[in-house]
């Protein structure tokens, strides 16, 4: 019994002892977890929505560009989509059959399928077919019940309703590469685009918009339990251009098959109202993807289709250049516009002989005729009194060989030589190379932008810039007011001169292009120009047999005609190359006449004024005159440096070959004075009323 | 003396007596953290009975039953079997190394017909059982004697050693601290105890390296969860992060989303206890671990009522079992221990953690029913 009580007592102690544990323990326990709980607890609530709240950015709807009277030239169009996933169906096979019996699947796109839904988790969706039309998804819709685990989704994908019409404007979109999603990780975003060239590349910022979030619910496989909040995406802003669609596709059936460009400015703010590169492309297949035929095509093509001839094509400026060398004379005083010179047919500098195109010579000329007839001597002689460097500075100033502010990318600078710019390449600067700069041939090359920037400054006096974008969302960009623009600097008498020589290319008896007058009585000013992509052997010449129009296609010389109207209140400016159209006179000027036809009677410009605004050449005409009348006397501005041999000493052999978007120097030319900044009275456009 | 309540002993009870002397208010209790589970079990299913909380309701009647059975079982005829089951169990424990199944690295089982029976839950109890009968007709001198300790130290250290080879660190663990508490109960020196516990750390740097890996892994984890936070680390960092977004008040019923969207492992089994922490909060936390408190409280206020020596160490024994299955399982969930895949008794989902464990409480409560038997001193076998 003593041994009970003993037993008792110890087993009570201890028993209690062990019970004052346990509850220590237990109390321990209940402290940790107030810390876990409630002094940590914030901590870990953020922890636990990280692991759940899983944030994923939508794709905007990229912005519509829109030409100057509201047409869309790209715009984005609601794409249905069936999506597959897997784990809501029982046999992915049998789904598939049927979805096939309704919307056929090629053999390879079952089997992109089978491997996609091996690769990704079941409840993954799958795409099976995108761009459904409309019948497609009713008979999805009519048979799901046949058709578990299929899922109709919307996005949206970029149309061009103009197709190539517009290409080399535009541009196109293209699935953004992993360098650009390093850059910006909002390009990760599945259906997002990013632009690649044209407007869509240049205002890419703008049309792009402002991703929308939405926040997901997601477990710890990462499947999505329901939506928690939307936050929808901002559409990118719309950008208006300059570009009149409809004088654009009269542009563009005006040239037709011919591998040529074209560029119509509103030559009192720069605006671009046509620019057409021919053949082109249709920049919707770069959205979805190019076959390797279709590439090799395009690239096989010695016309060139993905080019952007208009921005990028390189040619010599030929007879084109004729003004800015006389200007270059006038302002530095080195010709007066009343001396005459005499063209005996050739000029012989040296040992050299430089011909004229007109064999026999025009006999004595002011400038005045010198432009009219677009003699060559007359020019040689300008150029070897001005020198090479004041013309290349005169050049640069009215917009070629200089960089430009087209708002496209990969626009060429083009060159214009100077003797630093010879230097740098290792050779001492020739009389012969100034003397071949004189008519626009030798090292010079421009791009028909330039020419038409060249041909609007002419006839504005204003340093304008030419650009594509006018109106972003809904503000009018500020280059669209003309008196954005600085005067050239140039004197007005000096312009004045040029315009009269330019009118009288076109409308005097005996000017180098009669086809371009217009048949509706409004005035045009112009000029020719021919520029050789091959020399011309002194052979060949002395025998009397060359004739530029038997050559092969790519030997011949390209076509080119600047020209500006209405001649007293100049509203449009064009530069047109016919590329291997042999001379300017007969294949560049008609087309040159019939697209200011075109223009004129459209007035894109004009119409865009608000109500009760001043039309220029209000009386026009809405026909286009008919091409068919050209005839074939006169050539003009086939001009030849008749050089001794590759490499001679003298001049001759510096005709280069200019074709278009390949060009011999990369090297920018020589950068020309700054245009003058002060506005002054020699304003060449009349004044006119500006809203 | 002859006053003294505590002498009037009897020899037996009729049936209708004895379930009057069951403690009705103990079961309740029971009852009660059965509930707890089925609650967070529906919620681990995703707010549906089915799988996990409808088989629950189920186990536990029957296993209602069973502890009702055995509690109207004398306790001495159950000290008779007390040897026998160690045999058994140990003899089980020795087979499940042979034939056993394997599962999420050690804990072994053996498969009886579609039950899955863990020997070394038997073990437990068996060894109680053992260790009470043993010490049961040991006097005070007696137990002083060291030679008279031996025999019992090596009924506890042959089921551990099995256990380890599972290998299972854990319950090996267990097991040999419930063996130490009867030990200590029984009134086993002081000293002695420190002896055995002072070479413990440098056995402890001997063990470790010669753990398993994934064992040493679970230790490595225990030290830096976050080393290895998609690996080893994964289970306790989620589980964390579980009981902290729960804060005071919990997400409510049906809202945890660490569990619901199965950032949570195992959340029906050992991680039941961060499923309640979550969507009940630190208060309903604290109410379970209060009631898993009164249980075992109450375990021994059944052990400190009982008049035999035999009852007091198995009540004890078994009540600081259920202890050591609740310390291990709230400390691993919060991170203040290895993991150690021990289930939350009564409210993980389970068969036959849940039979073993209301059998032990029929046990304890047959020690309750009998507390004032007449139960002398085991026949001495010198």
């Amino acid at each position: 019994m003593r041994r009970e009580t003993r037993h008792a007592g110890v087993f009570t102690r201890r028993a209690l002892l062990l019970m004052g544990g346990q509850v220590a323990v237990l109390g321990a326990l209940a402290a940790k977890l107030y810390q876990v709980q409630v002094v940590e607890g914030a901590r870990y609530t953020t922890m636990a929505n990280e692991n759940r709240i899983s944030a994923r950015m939508i794709a905007p709807p990229r912005g519509r560009i829109l030409d100057r009277f509201g047409v869309p030239l790209a715009a984005n169009r609601v794409n249905w989509r069936a999506l597959l996933i897997a784990e809501q169906t029982n046999d992915v096979q049998a789904t598939l059959d049927n979805f096939a019996r309704i919307v056929p699947l090629a053999d390879h796109e079952r089997a992109r399928l089978d491997r996609e839904v091996h690769r990704h988790r079941r409840f993954i969706p799958v795409m099976v077919r995108e761009f459904l039309t409309w019948d497609d998804m009713a008979a999805i819709e009519v048979n799901a019940p046949d058709l578990p685990g299929i899922l109709v989704d919307v996005g949206t994908s970029r149309i061009y309703p103009f197709g190539e019409q517009f290409a080399h404007i535009i541009g196109y979109v293209a699935p953004p590469s992993e360098a650009d999603v390093a850059e910006d990780p909002l390009l990760a975003l599945p259906g997002i685009r990013i632009g690649r060239a044209g407007i869509e590349s240049t205002q890419d910022q703008v049309l792009r918009g402002r991703a929308g979030a939405v926040q997901l619910e997601v477990n710890a496989v990462g499947r999505v339990i329901r939506e928690l909040d939307r936050q929808e995406g901002l559409q990118g802003d719309e950008v208006g251009l300059a570009i009149d669609s409809g004088l654009q596709q009269a542009v563009l059936n005006r040239l037709a098959e011919e591998s040529a460009s074209a560029v119509v400015l509103d030559c009192r703010n720069g605006e671009v109202l046509a620019m057409v590169s021919n053949p082109s492309f249709d920049p919707s297949l770069f959205n979805s993807g190019v076959s390797q035929a279709q590439w090799v095509e395009w690239t096989k093509d010695r016309r060139t289709p993905l080019i952007n001839k208009a921005t990028a094509g390189l040619y010599a400026p030929g007879s084109t250049f004729k003004m800015a060398v006389a200007l270059a004379g006038l302002e530095s005083h080195a010709i007066t516009p009343t001396e005459r010179f005499s063209c005996p047919g050739h000029l012989d500098i040296g040992d050299t002989r430089f011909h004229c195109w007109r064999v026999g010579g025009h006999g004595s000329l002011d400038l005045r005729g010198g432009l009219k007839n677009s003699c060559d001597v007359y020019f040689y002689e300008v150029a070897r009194r001005t020198g090479i460097d004041r013309i290349a500075a005169m050049a640069n100033r009215l917009g070629m060989g200089t960089q430009l502010a087209i708002d496209l990318p990969e626009a060429r600078n083009g060159l214009i030589p100077t003797r630093e710019w010879r230097m740098g390449h290792g050779h001492a600067w020739n009389i012969g190379d100034t003397i071949v700069s004189g008519i626009g041939q030798g090292y010079i090359q421009v791009t028909p932008l330039q020419l038409a920037t060249y041909a609007a400054r002419l006839a504005s006096g204003r340093a304008l810039e030419p650009h594509l974008t006018r109106r972003i969302g809904n503000s009018l960009q500020p280059g669209a007011r003309p008196e954005t623009w600085p005067s050239l600097g140039l004197s007005e008498r000096s312009l004045h001169i040029m315009r009269e020589g330019m009118w009288a290319v076109v409308n005097e008896p005996g000017g180098t292009a009669p086809l371009a007058r217009l048949p509706n009585g409004v005035q045009m000013a112009g000029k020719t120009g021919s520029a050789q992509v091959r020399r011309v052997s002194r052979e060949l010449r002395e025998h009397g047999h060359f004739n530029s129009a038997k050559l092969p296609w790519e030997y011949r010389p390209h076509a080119l005609f600047v020209a500006f109207a209405p001649y007293d209140a100049p509203r449009y400016a064009l530069a047109v190359v016919v590329e291997h159209g042999n001379a300017g006179a007969a294949a560049a000027a008609p087309v040159a006449r019939d697209l200011m036809m075109s223009t004129l009677s459209r007035d894109p410009a004009g119409r865009n004024e608000p109500p009760g605004g001043p039309v220029a050449g209000g009386s026009i005409l809405g026909a286009t005159a008919s091409s068919g009348t050209a005839s074939s006397g006169a050539l003009a501005g086939g001009t030849v440096a008749d050089g001794p041999t590759a490499g001679g000493a003298v001049a001759g052999g510096a005709v280069g070959g200019a074709v278009s978007g390949r060009s011999v120097f990369g090297g920018p030319a020589a950068g020309g004075p700054a245009p003058g900044r002060t506005l002054t009275a020699q304003d060449a456009v009349p004044a006119r009323p500006v809203p | 003396m002859t006053n003294d309540r505590r002498l009037l002993r009897q020899t037996s009870f009729d049936l209708t007596t004895k379930v009057l002397r069951i403690s009705w208010l103990y079961v309740l209790l029971l009852c009660a953290l059965a509930a707890v589970g089925y609650t967070a079990l529906y919620s681990a299913a995703g707010g549906s009975p089915e799988p996990f909380a409808a088989r629950h309701v189920i186990r536990f009647a029957t296993g209602l039953v069973i502890m009702v059975g055995v509690a109207l079982v004398d306790i001495r005829f159950i000290a008779r079997l007390a040897w026998p089951a160690y045999v058994v169990a140990l003899g089980l424990l020795a087979a499940v190394l042979e034939i056993g199944h394997v599962g999420k690295g050690a804990q072994r089982w053996l498969d009886l017909g579609g039950l899955q029976l863990q020997p070394s839950e038997l073990m437990k109890i068996a060894l109680v059982l053992a260790l009470a009968a043993w010490f049961h007709r040991a006097s005070w001198e007696r137990i002083g004697n060291p030679l008279f300790l031996i025999p019992p130290v090596i009924a506890v250290l042959l089921p551990v050693g099995l256990i380890l080879k599972e290998p299972n660190l854990g319950t090996a663990l267990i097991t040999a601290l419930v063996g130490a508490a009867v030990f200590f109960a029984a009134g086993v020196r002081w000293w002695k105890f420190l002896l055995v516990a002072l070479p413990v750390p440098f056995a402890a740097k001997f063990a470790y390296e010669h753990l398993h890996d994934y064992q040493r892994a679970r230790i490595d984890t225990f030290l830096n969860p976050e080393s290895d936070p998609l690996g080893a680390g994964y289970n306790i960092i989620q589980s964390q992060i579980a009981l902290g977004s729960g804060g005071m008040w919990g997400k409510g019923f049906l809202q945890g989303t660490q569990g619901h969207l199965d950032f949570l492992p195992e959340k029906q089994t050992d991680f039941i206890f961060t499923m309640i922490g979550e969507e009940f909060g630190l208060v309903g936390a604290l109410a379970v671990m209060g009631l898993l408190c009164l249980i075992v409280l109450g375990g021994m206020l059944i052990a400190l009522r009982c008049r035999h020596q035999f009852g007091r160490l198995v009540a004890l024994g078994i009540a600081f079992n259920f202890f050591m299955y609740v310390f291990v399982n709230i400390a691993m969930v919060m991170g203040a221990i290895p993991v150690g895949g021990v289930p939350l008794p009564l409210v993980s989902h389970g068969g036959s953690a849940m039979i073993t464990v209301m059998l032990g409480f029929g046990i304890l409560m047959s020690v309750h029913v009998h507390r004032d038997v007449e139960f002398g001193e085991m026949p001495d076998r010198r």
